[in-house]
């Protein structure tokens, strides 16, 4: 797990961490620099997982790379469609009908809860505390088979169409979520109960990591590591898309810097979450779920960017265009790459052990920093 | 500050500049020999403050390339996007990463992907691809790996 590379001329210890590391939670290999169990500097190295996503796409129709970029950020599947949805219907002037809006935002904000579910989970595990796994996968299952149901997968769902949905939603589905928030709003209250409260837990994390407001607008941090350093970054809030300008939430701002309000302000988010699918849960209007659009579409020359908030902070999709069935170029600005670049500086001068909090409350998916 | 006002106040800053206004926001095209002076005033100016660099990233035209850097203010919330043309031969850009530090890894992913020269860059090296490979710079559009399908 931890592999001896070799010394520096001065002395300084460099070692491996992965890219096999429970705690790096896929393929993310970092060399750090070590003195003693001081951290002197942390490098990552990527691209063990890297599929050229981008390359792809450039070679498939707007109707096609949607699917690939559910592979990204596998844990906000959704959200990724969603972006990319958006940039194909800015492009084409689609309008979405009302009802696809809201069973967008609906379904957005459980993928956020179940997303924040792994995350916790995961990163309880990391610093030693196991049993918070098994809570938070109890409701995360709860999520998934909603998904099941309505979109036939459960991780990468495929459910965003350019113009709307894939298809309508489960008969079931209202049922099934009223019935998940009643069980959700229980539980959450043990999570603090389990983890938060926790004099050991709040050791590992209070003071740990810390992460400027400076730093965080330079290194372009975004969601919930930006927050907890206090910098307002919510695209839900600051530039609204579907129906996020129609309904009430608040903005979750921690100013602690270190991973405990990062931590926070993931967990307060859950409950935001929760409010918004309260608001909407019983307002899903009638209607179609699709808008009509040709079988064969054809962005107009030009560049087209759109962004929304995934789990992890703000999904960029920039396509250029050269008005043919495919685009010409896309790159997809994703939150773990710049969050990813804010490690070095936060764990320079921290201890060996708290390296794992920090990448814990980063919250990385690799396959979203490869991509 | 609307698309408008920017361009009154940057065509102060730098009167060489062009602008394309097609799309959502003010697109502005500079040399890359003025981009390092131009980038720091940009960020240090009082009522630009554009402090928080969103996306990075280079287009391959075929003839040349272009770097595409899209800016934004935490603090006035307005956005631009800054457009430099390279030769495709030998493209080169002064870095930013002194300016925006999310710049360094960005600029190493363009690096290998495109064959861009970062100037002045504190450790330009390979990022994703693996130890050793020179030479191809595989989102090109002149790239063909016989092996490895990336088209699809």
């Amino acid at each position: 797990m931890f592999e001896e590379i070799g010394t520096t001329s001065n002395g300084d210890l460099q070692i491996n961490v992965g890219p096999q590391h429970p705690a790096t939670h896929g393929v993310l290999h970092l060399v750090l620099t070590l003195n003693g169990e001081t951290i002197k500097k942390v490098e990552p190295h990527l691209g063990y997982i890297h599929r050229s996503i981008e390359k792809m796409c450039e070679s498939l129709s707007y109707r096609q790379f949607i699917y690939v970029t559910s592979r990204m950020d596998y844990l906000s599947a959704h959200m990724n469609n969603h972006a990319c949805a958006l940039c194909v219907e800015k492009g084409m002037q689609i309008e979405v009908p009302e009802r696809a809006q809201v069973i967008r935002v609906i379904m957005d904000e459980l993928t956020r809860i179940a997303s924040h579910e792994l995350w916790w989970g995961a990163m309880a595990m990391d610093i030693g505390a196991f049993t918070p796994f098994f809570h938070s996968f109890r409701e995360r299952e709860k999520i998934n088979e909603i998904m099941e149901e309505t979109c036939g997968a459960r991780l990468t769902m495929n459910y965003y169409v350019p113009g709307g949905l894939m298809a309508d939603l489960h008969p079931d589905f209202q049922k099934k979520v009223k019935e998940f928030i009643i069980q959700f709003k229980q539980r959450i209250d043990e999570y603090d109960q389990l983890v938060t409260g926790n004099i050991i837990f709040q050791n590992r994390m209070k003071g740990v990591g810390i992460l400027s407001k400076e730093d965080a607008v330079s290194y372009g941090c975004t969601g919930p590591t930006a927050r907890g350093s206090g910098l307002s970054s919510d695209i839900r809030k600051l530039y609204p898309y579907a129906v996020y300008g129609k309904v009430e939430f608040e903005e979750i701002l921690e100013t602690g810097c270190d991973s405990f309000a990062r931590y926070m302000v993931r967990i307060r988010e859950m409950k935001q979450s929760i409010r918004i699918i309260e608001q909407l849960i019983d307002q899903i209007p009638e209607g179609d779920f699709q808008a009509k659009t040709k079988a064969v579409l054809k962005l107009p020359k030009g560049e087209f960017y759109t962004r929304v908030e995934t789990a992890r902070g703000e999904l960029g999709v920039y396509i250029v265009s050269e008005g043919a069935t495919t685009p010409y170029r896309i790159k997809f600005r994703s939150p773990g790459f710049s969050n990813l670049s804010a490690l070095d500086s936060m764990a320079r001068g921290s201890k060996l052990g708290d390296l794992v909090a920090m990448m814990g409350t980063l919250d990385l998916v690799i396959p979203d920093i490869d991509r | 500050m609307g698309n408008e006002d920017l361009k009154i106040l940057i065509t102060e800053l730098l009167p060489a500049a062009t602008y394309d206004e097609s799309g959502e926001w003010l697109n502005i095209v500079v040399e890359p020999a003025s981009w390092p002076a131009f980038a720091a005033q940009l960020r240090n100016h009082e009522s630009l403050q554009f402090d928080y660099l969103f996306c990075l990233t280079c287009i391959d035209w075929k003839t040349n390339l272009s770097m595409v850097y899209h800016l934004s203010s935490t603090r006035y919330r307005h956005n631009i996007v800054v457009k430099s043309t390279l030769s495709a031969d030998q493209p080169q850009i002064n870095t930013v990463c002194d300016i925006w530090k999310t710049a360094e890894l960005l600029e190493r992913e363009v690096y290998e992907m495109f064959g861009v020269n970062f100037l002045n860059h504190p450790d330009l090296r390979l990022l994703i691809l693996p130890d050793g490979w020179e030479g191809k710079n595989p989102m090109r559009k002149n790239y063909e790996d016989p092996i490895n399908m990336i088209k699809l």
